[in-house]
């Protein structure tokens, strides 16, 4: 049976088609970065370079908040004289960045994904695993029936 | 216990206008739960959820009252006759170190590892996807193993069967939490939780501190022995006119300082060479095992490297988010956080309601928004996007 977790099924709105993951790369180490190879559900809904230019802005935003260097040193030899206790006071860099990206994926949906019929969420949300892409389906209009995708989805169960 | 955030909704039940009225009735007395309360992992959270700590809590308490009493001991005992004989600093210099090791404990204990949320239904039906291309209808268990490459290195991702995903490199599912916790390096059971990414730095600390503590008062104390014998009186006479409690605060000295700078000096090399206890174990990066010539494909080569980004390297945020509210409902299954400074306001994966009821579900805000959208007009994707920013400016105020 088709399931729908976060959206009612109803006429003249959107409805959620399928979900495309965009999982870790892990050629580079334990790192975060998300891979580059486009999804081919995606092939009709958005232009190739549009998503590859976001995931890479994504991975080097990662990759900063990562970045192993001067500033992380002293952050950590801080937080190790007063007992991690600043911790509990200061954000740190990675969270800071973290708010970044946030922001940044708001606007990349807004902008970009909102028009096509797709959403991006923020990995943060899937525990940094995945970047999960929404596809929707505007059953109002159009009158394009969901794509086979979704049915061989369910037939997989 | 509850696998799922939400329930799944029926969409047979949704076409009963004034059911699904009724139903919205019964779903207002239910108040908005935090995604803690329907943690599925075996942890207990204190706190509203800012502390985490395993369920099987082993001997924390047993920890602490060591340290407490060893160190209430010496201060009550040994201090006002060094004090008296040698130097102030030495009560100052002891009282700092037991206040550094309290506070490593307590963070190693109360902080989130870097527990791996379980993979979403939608996540691990397109991970069997992926691996079921054959189509066939018969249902095959997902294959265990996925080989990657890391720096020119072959490394085996196993699948997790209680958390539906492959284990990310250096995750493994800890038993006794019932979690997938990241760079996993053991469950100790004297600090009641696993030892992972996020609280390795605390556990180190800790050791480390705990062995200069017990080193520090064993030699008070054996100072103190040996000065109370020098006046005059014999070793053994001197040890059998103090109170039987110092003694008692030697053997414990004793016993946990080799088995503490043991521990030590193992998880020094472990942080010198960028490896956990768990790879150690398994010898997973032996030369020897085997024909195959394998090395750490985590390592920077470098002592100072290692050591610095190990223990200075950047704090990772938890993943969890466990301060989130999660709605139990089954007409709003909605992921949305009131939003504390520290965690990232979450999208908004909700759907219209456009039967002609409105009554507000149980107090979220994002709800509200819903609610209040005229139920007639259809809600194109544009209007979710800006549903999502106004949720996230609602959560920020």
């Amino acid at each position: 049976k088709a399931e729908f977790h976060n959206l009612q099924e109803l006429r003249h709105s959107p409805s959620l088609v399928t979900k495309v993951f965009i999982q870790r790369d892990y050629s580079e180490g334990t790192m975060c970065r998300f891979q580059a190879k486009f999804p081919s559900e995606l092939d009709n809904r958005i232009e190739r370079t549009l998503l590859e230019e976001t995931v890479k802005t994504l991975n080097s935003y990662y990759a900063e908040a990562e970045k192993i260097g001067g500033q992380s040193y002293l952050e950590g030899c801080l937080a190790c004289a007063t007992a991690y206790i600043i911790f509990l006071c200061m954000e740190t860099r990675y969270e800071k960045v973290l708010r970044k990206i946030s922001g940044f994926i708001q606007e990349q949906n807004e902008k970009i994904y909102a028009p096509r019929g797709l959403l991006l969420t923020d990995p943060i949300e899937r525990g940094m695993r995945v970047l999960e892409i929404s596809v929707f389906e505007d059953r109002g209009s159009g009158g394009s029936s969901p794509s086979s995708t979704m049915s061989s989805g369910s037939s997989a169960r | 216990m509850k696998n799922c955030e939400y329930q799944q909704i029926d969409p047979r039940a949704l076409s009963v206008t004034p059911l699904s009225a009724q139903n919205l009735g019964e779903k207002k007395a239910q108040s908005p739960r935090r995604k803690w309360e329907v943690f599925p992992g075996k942890n207990r959270f204190f706190c509203d959820g800012r502390l985490i700590l395993s369920r099987q809590s082993g001997v924390l308490p047993l920890t602490m009252g060591l340290i407490v009493v060893t160190c209430g001991l010496f201060f009550a005992f040994d201090c006002p006759f060094l004090v008296k004989h040698l130097t102030i600093f030495i009560p100052v210099i002891g009282g700092v170190l037991f206040v550094f090791v309290v506070i490593s404990l307590l963070r190693t204990s109360f902080t989130d590892p870097g527990i791996l949320p379980r993979a979403t239904p939608d996540e691990a039906a397109d991970i069997e996807r992926q691996i079921d291309t054959s189509g066939s209808s018969t249902y095959r268990p997902p294959p265990r193993t996925k080989e990657i490459l890391i720096n020119q290195q072959v490394v085996k991702l196993k699948y997790c069967f209680t958390c539906k995903m492959f284990r990310p490199p250096r995750t493994s599912h800890c038993s006794l939490c019932d979690n997938c916790v990241e760079r996993f390096d053991h469950h100790c059971p004297w600090v009641g939780n696993c030892v992972g990414k996020r609280n390795y730095r605390f556990f180190y600390s800790f050791i480390i501190s705990l062995s200069f503590l017990t080193s520090f008062i064993f030699g008070c104390v054996i100072t103190h022995i040996t000065l109370r014998s020098q006046e005059g009186k014999s070793l053994v006479q001197a040890i059998e006119e103090s109170p039987a409690r110092y003694p008692l605060c030697l053997v414990i000295c004793f016993f946990s300082i080799w088995s503490i700078l043991g521990l030590s000096g193992f998880h020094t090399y472990l942080v010198a060479s960028n490896l956990t206890t768990n790879e150690d174990i398994k010898g997973s990066w032996s030369s020897k095992r085997g024909a195959e010539e394998s090395e750490n494909p985590y390592t920077y080569n470098s002592i100072i490297t290692n050591c610095c980004v190990t223990l200075c390297g950047p704090m990772p945020p938890s993943t969890k988010d466990v301060l989130e509210r999660v709605v139990h409902s089954s007409d709003f299954p909605v992921l949305c956080s009131p939003g504390t400074p520290k965690t990232t306001p979450q999208v908004l994966n909700v759907s219209s309601r456009a039967a002609p009821t409105s009554e507000p579900s149980p107090s979220v805000g994002c709800t509200q928004q819903q609610a209040r959208q005229p139920a007639a007009t259809a809600l194109d994707l544009k209007q979710m996007v800006r549903l999502v920013a106004q949720c996230h400016a609602d959560g920020e105020s």
